[in-house]
């Protein structure tokens, strides 16, 4: 079965921005799609991630054995952000797309969806 | 009918077929490409046989088989599954897998741009070289986009099917915008002379009949056919003997096509009688009306802005809008009209909508602001007919002054 990766932006979250209550709800509604997904078979993984406050960009200067070189912060600076992904086995995209568009993260944000390389069958 | 005519009207068929047995756009088309060679060598020599499409999807599937066999890379599943499909009998009438193929190629998860390139190369059949014309880019650039978007399609595995009823409005609705977005690049080219681009318009045609023969129960496809043929009917009446633009009021209705016209009304009455009111039916009886007018004031100028009036209320785009502002310019005056221009916002850049702001002010004796409006659409992008179009009615306007 293919396997997609729904990665799940938003906009960055500033510590406090949130009331308790939002949180609680927003949850809620993570583990009603868990619940609704997990129980379809659809969920392969997936993880939620800390802020991007909490990143360290790691680079290797001048390739294998060169120079490692550590930078505080995400990737790229932008207004939305990774802040975590499911993995989704379905039969094709629509499919995909469907359950997608069913994580909250959609409803606040965008999900990012892509085909997961197959290595057994493309090697 | 000639070889390549044959070729050309089966072809898309075949190449569904194909493409359902396969799973794989290109392996799908290099097996056609083969397989229409051998025919041109075969049917050249008198043999056309009696279904030809038949004949090509036998051979173009063998061809096909037997790439997969000297492809080491493919796995010994996929063989197997093709193996199978050689067992069963020839397709039906290729209706499902063009049907299939068209909502494949119009899936939203591909761009506008690639939905119309991909629906050109794989339903219309036209070369990559025709597409990038259309597109005014290199043929490099085109058979990128085109092989990019076939790539998402296996990669991402977008699915080869008919949508499910509760997903088809939606999905209904993007094949119609490609369909008509073809219609309008082919009617109204973006360059060169008003009426360059005419075989995009005649492809558009062409894909919007095989829709309404593939879903005869959908109004809108039967609307959108109606309007493309009704505006279409008027295409050689739209410049006069030296190539300059007439405007509708001043077109010798003579030279309309007439049944193309009683088609177009026949397809919108059958389908407003049974009650549907979709944005493209609508506009298909908005052109039917014109058609049938015998001149300019014999117009019928009441059902015209009604039904403005109801396709606003579906579709409020700026197009919609001017459009009912010179219907309404003609029911109640041109300061009706100029009212409800007043409002439209986001057109700054559209000639039509300062050329229509122009002839209204003209027609209220403003001749200065009109003057200016024209300037106003000079600035803006257009195609050369167009142009000299204007540069004519702004000249005519300076001499009166």
């Amino acid at each position: 079965m293919p396997k997609y990766a729904a990665l799940i932006y938003s906009a960055a979250e500033e510590e406090g921005q949130s009331t308790p209550e939002q949180w609680a709800q927003i949850m809620a509604e993570y583990n009603d799609f868990q619940a609704k997904a997990g129980a379809a078979g659809v969920i392969a993984g997936g993880e939620a991630l800390h802020p991007t406050s909490t990143a360290t960009t790691v680079h290797v200067d001048g390739g294998k054995d060169g120079k490692v070189s550590h930078t505080d912060g995400p990737f790229a600076e932008t207004k939305e952000v990774l802040g975590g992904f499911y993995l989704l086995e379905c039969g094709d995209l629509d499919e995909a797309l469907n359950w997608a568009a069913q994580i909250p993260g959609a409803w606040y944000g965008r999900i990012e969806v892509r085909p997961v390389v197959e290595f057994s069958q493309e090697g | 009918m000639n070889l390549e005519e044959t070729l050309r009207n089966e072809g898309g068929r075949v190449l569904a077929t194909l493409i359902r047995l396969t799973g794989d756009f290109q392996l799908a088309e290099d097996a056609l490409q083969e397989a229409s060679l051998s025919a041109v060598e075969i049917w050249s020599k008198g043999h056309i046989p009696d279904n030809p499409a038949a004949w090509l999807t036998a051979i173009a599937r063998n061809k096909a088989l037997d790439r997969m066999r000297r492809e080491t890379k493919r796995s010994g599943k996929e063989l197997e599954a093709m193996r199978l499909l050689v067992d069963d009998s020839l397709p039906d009438d290729g209706h499902d897998d063009r049907l299939r193929l068209i909502f494949t190629c119009c899936h939203p998860a591909l761009s506008v741009d690639s939905r119309v390139a991909l629906s050109l190369r794989t339903i219309c059949g036209l070369t990559t070289v025709e597409i990038a014309r259309a597109y005014l880019t290199s043929e490099t650039t085109m058979g990128q986009r085109i092989s990019r978007a076939k790539k998402k399609i296996a990669t991402a595995r977008i699915p080869y099917r008919v949508p499910a009823a509760h997903e088809l409005p939606d999905r209904l609705a993007s094949v119609l915008a490609v369909v008509y977005l073809v219609y309008t690049m082919g009617h109204h080219a973006g360059e060169g002379r008003l009426d360059s681009r005419t075989d995009l318009a005649i492809e558009a045609i062409r894909l919007g009949r095989l829709l309404v023969e593939l879903m005869p129960d959908e109004p809108e496809a039967a609307g959108l056919l109606a309007l493309m043929l009704a505006t279409d009917a008027r295409r050689k009446a739209r410049l006069d003997k030296a190539g300059e633009v007439l405007l509708l009021a001043d077109q010798d209705r003579s030279q309309w096509n007439h049944h193309q016209i009683r088609e177009a009304s026949e397809l919108v009455e059958r389908n407003l009688r049974r009650g549907a009111r979709g944005e493209y039916l609508l506009e298909g009886a908005i052109a039917s009306l014109h058609g049938l007018a015998s001149n300019w004031d014999e117009t019928d100028w009441r059902q015209i802005v009604e039904l403005y009036r109801m396709l606003e209320l579906a579709k409020p785009t700026v197009v919609v809008r001017v459009n009912r502002a010179v219907a309404e310019a003609e029911l109640s005056g041109p300061e009706a009209g100029l009212r409800l221009l007043d409002d439209v916002e986001g057109v700054a850049n559209w000639h039509l909508y300062w050329s229509t702001r122009a002839e209204l002010l003209h027609r209220s004796g403003l001749f200065d602001q009109a003057a200016a409006a024209y300037r106003d659409a000079l600035t803006c992008p257009m195609n050369e007919s167009d142009r000299h179009f204007l540069e004519q009615r702004l000249a005519s306007l300076s001499a009166l002054n």
